[in-house]
């Protein structure tokens, strides 16, 4: 035993052996309830937007370099893979958004029982789907 | 932690944690974390807005989108915010899941000096649009 840590690992058995105690079971046991979702999402997508910046960047390099320049950043965000870029962008976005309000209402305090963490979980889903759809058809139609 | 299980030290927890103990600067990162949190939820409902209604823009007029001062101030605002509460973000990220010390050190040192660096050349760019 090298670590205060471990003296809670190790017990005796029966036969007044040291043995290590069993570990808990690891995440593929569980089923997935929505916070436990939520949660790694959260910081999948926030690590997904960090990516994104650098999409951010070159359009904002672009637009104080040339026209040609940001002709040709506008030219690769109407692509097939910009608008997947941008549409996955968008998702993440919104998701985080949302997802981080519910975990700054969490900070105040307010809403940690589960019957309430688990309705405004479904919440945080049902306003990322509708708020994405709702943003590209506006986007669309003023595009 | 593996092998057959033996016990070679004993030593309390608090004789551990002795002059291993608070910078007396815990709480600064969490706090900064939700604060810029906080600042960009306005920041981001403002950014969509302007992204849509961007949306097939033409150079000049996002050049004279970024000139007014209300814009350029709050696309400053949401840049510092964003960069600054994207380190915060990944550098809990690393600490969490790297657990080779150099490793983690390395990273986190190299995703700050990254944001830094964008979130510069993101200002010095809206400055030259703006200014």
């Amino acid at each position: 035993m090298r670590d205060v840590r471990d003296a809670q690992m190790i017990a005796r058995n029966s036969d007044g052996k040291l043995v290590r105690r069993p570990l808990s079971p690891h995440l593929q046991v569980y089923r997935w309830p929505v916070s436990m979702a939520l949660s790694i999402l959260h910081r999948i997508t926030g690590c997904a937007l960090g990516v994104g910046t650098l999409l951010f960047t070159w359009w904002i390099v672009a637009a104080a370099s040339s026209d040609d320049a940001f002709d040709r950043a506008q030219w690769f965000m109407g692509s097939a893979l910009g608008l997947l870029l941008l549409f996955g962008w968008s998702v993440a976005l919104i998701f985080h958004f949302f997802s981080g309000i519910r975990h700054l209402v969490w900070d105040a305090g307010i809403g940690f029982d589960a019957p309430t963490y688990n309705t405004t979980g479904w919440g945080v889903i049902i306003a990322t789907a509708v708020c994405t759809v709702l943003v590209w058809i506006v986007g669309l139609a003023v595009w | 932690m593996s092998g057959t299980p033996h016990i070679d030290m004993l030593r309390s927890p608090l004789g551990r944690a002795r002059g291993l103990g608070s910078a007396r600067a815990g709480s600064r990162h969490w706090w900064a974390q939700r604060l810029t949190a906080l600042a960009l939820v306005p920041l981001t409902l403002w950014f969509i807005f302007s992204v849509i209604h961007l949306s097939g823009a033409s150079h000049q007029v996002v050049i004279d989108w970024l000139s007014a001062p209300l814009t350029l101030g709050l696309m400053l605002a949401l840049i510092v915010a964003t960069f600054h509460h994207l380190q915060l973000g990944v550098q809990v990220v690393i600490e969490d899941y790297v657990h080779d010390e150099r490793i983690k050190i390395a990273s986190v040192l190299a995703v700050r000096a990254l944001c830094v660096l964008l979130a510069l050349i993101c200002i010095v760019s809206v400055l030259k649009i703006g200014l």
